[in-house]
């Protein structure tokens, strides 16, 4: 049976920097509810990363995340001076030597990815949502989260994408692919818009004018957190939904700002993070030897 | 920094709003003995500070675990919030 829900796992690194050259060698590893990233970092610069789904057990899908970011690069863990773990499952990434949450990583991530304007950050994740905002060093200044349901998360999106035989990745395009855009699902609650989505298919709504419903709703359901603690410019979306051109573009109609757009993978912000957090704690600890 | 714990859902708003700037000069801790329901702990944040938090096993349930503080009529001022000298906890309901 096709599992349209399922994303493509990747990972990548710099073939032209040789590790052997740097000096602080950093990771960061993102165990989150869905996908987990692991973040190797060189002097400060991007050097490789891996992204995959989460298995059943933590501990393991750390390990998988970080072997597989290693492979073909030479590098082992033995080489790696600091490492963080953050995320959900930030608390089981056995080799890890501190644990950051994901909203302290998501800030200094985007810092990095984005620049220091950035002020407010959407982090839509898995399985839950965290607005957060930052200063010029991308240190948390306030923050509120949704982890109530999965109403506007990728779970709730692979969801839709598995009822309308729809390949996750191609759902935000689809969803712009409407002459008029249709009123929202009434209910983000995934299980209930799941059922009303099934009424507008029998209704005879094509599957584009579903989901552009749903995304509608998904982007207004995180307006309503974003104003819960304010938003400031720049505004940027990390997470696996920043991918989601249905949603994206449709917040931004919603809040009239233009989210920044980087060349690095919105969804490795949170391990990106954890390997700068995970720098500035070797420098730390390396000067106070 | 402001941390914002609760939700919103179809009923309304319901957040405890800390502002943690406010903690890390506080010896009193008032907030943590005042508080019957055991929602808010000291913890340790991301930046080495020594804070105020909502408890995670309260986040998804404020509403309720704070419903004997907040009567629907003549409500007193609640403990979490007259404990506080410093005036850094705000509730949204
Ligand atoms: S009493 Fe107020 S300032 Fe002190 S820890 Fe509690 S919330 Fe913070
Ligand atoms: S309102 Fe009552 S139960 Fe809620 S945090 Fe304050 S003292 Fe605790």
């Amino acid at each position: 049976m096709a599992e349209y829900w399922r994303w493509k796992e990747y990972r990548w690194h710099d073939a032209e920097v040789d590790w052997r050259d740097g000096e602080l060698i950093t990771a960061g590893v993102d165990v989150g509810s869905v996908s987990s990233q692991a973040v190797i970092m060189v002097d400060g610069e991007l050097y490789a990363f891996s992204n995959m789904r989460t298995g059943s057990d933590s501990p393991e899908s750390a390990k998988k995340v970080m072997d597989w970011a290693l492979e073909g690069t030479g590098l082992t863990l033995d080489d790696i001076g600091f490492v963080v773990g953050t995320g959900y499952g930030r608390v089981n990434v056995p080799f890890s030597n501190k644990a950051i949450t994901e909203i302290a990583c998501h800030a200094r991530g985007a810092n990095f990815m984005y620049g220091p304007s950035v002020r407010t950050v959407l982090d839509m994740g898995g399985q839950d949502c965290k607005v957060i905002r930052c200063d010029e060093r991308g240190k948390v200044s306030a923050f509120a989260m949704n982890d109530k349901c999965a109403a506007g998360t990728g779970r709730g999106m692979e969801v839709f994408a598995d009822l309308l035989a729809i390949s996750i990745e191609d759902v935000g395009e689809l969803s712009l692919q409407v002459d008029e855009e249709p009123p929202p699902v009434s209910c983000t609650c995934v299980v209930f818009a799941k059922s009303e989505a099934t009424a507008l298919l029998r209704e005879g709504w094509p599957k584009s004018q579903v989901l552009a419903a749903y995304c509608s709703a998904m982007a207004h359901r995180v307006v309503t957190l974003l104003e819960q603690v304010g938003i400031e410019k720049e505004f940027a979306i990390t997470g696996g939904i920043a991918k989601n051109i249905g949603v994206v573009s449709r917040l931004e109609d919603e809040i009239g700002i233009k989210a920044l757009r980087s060349k690095i993978d919105a969804q490795i912000a949170g391990g990106l993070g954890g390997a700068l957090f995970a720098q500035s704690l070797l420098k730390k600890k390396l000067s106070a030897n | 920094m402001k941390a914002h714990y609760g939700y919103k859902d179809g009923a309304g708003s319901f957040f405890i709003i800390i502002d943690t700037d406010k903690c890390t000069c506080c010896d009193e801790r008032g907030c943590v003995s005042a508080c019957p329901e055991g929602v808010l702990e000291i913890i340790t944040d991301d930046y080495d500070d020594e804070v105020a938090a909502v408890a995670e096993d309260h986040r998804k349930k404020i509403k309720y675990s704070c419903a004997p503080c907040k009567p629907d009529r003549d409500r007193p001022p609640l403990p979490c919030v007259s404990a506080c000298a410093s005036g850094a906890i705000m509730h949204s309901w």
